[in-house]
């Protein structure tokens, strides 16, 4: 369960990467955000993914970019909103 | 409730725009005087499209040849309903029905496109002359930028279709355009399209307030504050001014008291670019960095905008309003797609 989560996880930043020199590398607890891998509007549409996808419910409070910034943070995040 | 302004006017061409019929008579000439009142709702940043049924090829040459093509965007010429026209017109320009008006000299097609978009107001062509003094064609806001509204939507045009075409990760095509954000005080004769932008937007508004020309110009003055002005540029030409903050100073913290992009920008990721300039400035200057949010239910873009930047809730809600603030640590450098110029002395 926790592999496909993470699987989906990765897919969606893969997906919205600003940068990929057809190789770039990123590990699950690379800082997206500060290393210039995806942008706001990124943010807008992760949020929303995973929303949908996990059915659960991200309010203001929950907008600390702590919660947010590497694929291993966004696991926690998901796990402790179920 | 107020009618809104309208923003596109949509023409029909046989009888409206010229005499004639252009299939049955390819020598139609303009309308007396349409290509005044043309020229003043575009000035106006009143922009014009086309609903016709006719040839598209005839027709576009034919407007080419009348020397007034170049007003038009998103033409529909075809034989489809006219109803559909107009959808695909609203649609490619994104703005309400209700700021449409349709004009066209036969009852029937006005009927038509009544009958399927009933916030669409459908005026007889006889009254065009007209136009120019009806309320509904005066904007509030007469700007710069209204002026040039029209160009700023084709090059968003020529923009739009070559990203389609391009081929390769979105920043290499960032790279390509040759962006130039441009950072200001806000001047004199920037003040009338900031109140414009308090107004108009609403979905990119971190607070939702709104400022009139004379509060922006006394807060401008008074040395407890900072108006700052985003202009973006790149090869296709000039976005016009679109960006805004509102930046209270104490002497120990500065706070956000507005902070605005229009819609046009959303991509472009300038709204990073001017939160870690100010984050460099508050550090540079020793002071705290805070923000206000207001939840507006449609303004989650910002927050989100305000939380990828690093600001983190400093206190809960004290009447709608929360307090952000940010560590200053961390800021990213500015990323090499777009260049920035700021304006802005900070020394106080």
């Amino acid at each position: 369960m926790e592999y496909i989560v993470r699987e989906k996880i990765r897919s969606i930043i893969e997906d919205n990467l600003k940068i990929f020199d057809s190789d770039v590398e990123f590990s699950d607890d690379d800082h997206i955000f500060r290393q210039g891998f995806v942008d706001s509007l990124f943010a807008v549409k992760l949020l929303a993914f995973l929303e949908q996808e996990f059915d659960i419910k991200i309010g203001n409070e929950d907008l600390n970019i702590e919660n947010f910034h590497s694929v291993n943070k966004i696991i926690s995040f998901v796990e402790s909103k179920k | 409730m107020k009618d809104p302004t309208i923003k596109c006017v949509i023409w029909d061409l046989d009888n409206t725009i010229w005499d004639g019929t252009l299939l049955e008579d390819s020598s139609v000439s303009l309308k007396p005087r349409i290509v005044e009142v043309l020229e003043e709702l575009d000035r106006r940043g009143i922009l014009h499209s086309i609903a016709s049924r006719n040839d598209h090829d005839e027709a576009m040459a034919k407007l080419q040849e009348l020397g007034i093509s170049d007003y038009f965007l998103y033409p529909e010429i075809r034989w489809d309903a006219k109803s559909l026209s107009v959808r695909r017109i609203q649609e490619h320009l994104n703005i309400a029905y209700d700021t449409l008006l349709f004009i066209d000299d036969q009852p029937f097609e006005r009927d038509e496109v009544a009958a399927s978009h009933e916030d669409v107001w459908c005026l007889d062509s006889r009254h065009y002359l007209d136009l120019p003094e009806e309320p509904r064609l005066k904007p509030k806001y007469i700007t710069r930028d209204s002026e040039m509204r029209r160009r700023m939507y084709q090059s968003d045009i020529v923009r739009r279709q070559e990203e389609e075409e391009f081929v390769g990760p979105k920043e290499s095509f960032l790279r390509k355009l040759d962006m130039v954000l441009e950072i200001t005080e806000a001047q004199e004769e920037d003040l009338v399209r900031a109140e414009e932008l308090t107004f108009r937007t609403n979905q990119l508004n971190a607070t939702g307030r709104t400022y009139t020309v004379e509060s922006l110009d006394s807060m401008r003055k008074d040395g407890r504050h900072k108006i700052l002005v985003c202009g973006l540029t790149d090869k296709y030409g000039s976005y016009g001014k679109i960006g805004l903050a509102v930046l209270e100073l104490e002497k120990d913290v500065w706070k956000l008291n507005l902070l605005l992009f229009s819609c046009r920008v959303m991509s472009a990721g300038v709204s990073s670019i001017l939160l870690s300039l100010l984050r460099n400035a508050a550090r540079d200057n020793g002071v705290r960095l805070t923000a206000d949010f207001n939840d507006t239910g449609r303004n989650r873009m910002m927050r989100i905008a305000y939380m990828v930047a690093g600001f983190v809730e400093k206190q809960p809600q004290v009447n709608g309003v929360v307090l952000l603030e940010n560590d200053l640590t961390d800021i990213p450098p500015a990323p090499d797609y777009c260049k920035t110029i700021s304006k802005v002395s900070w020394s106080t």
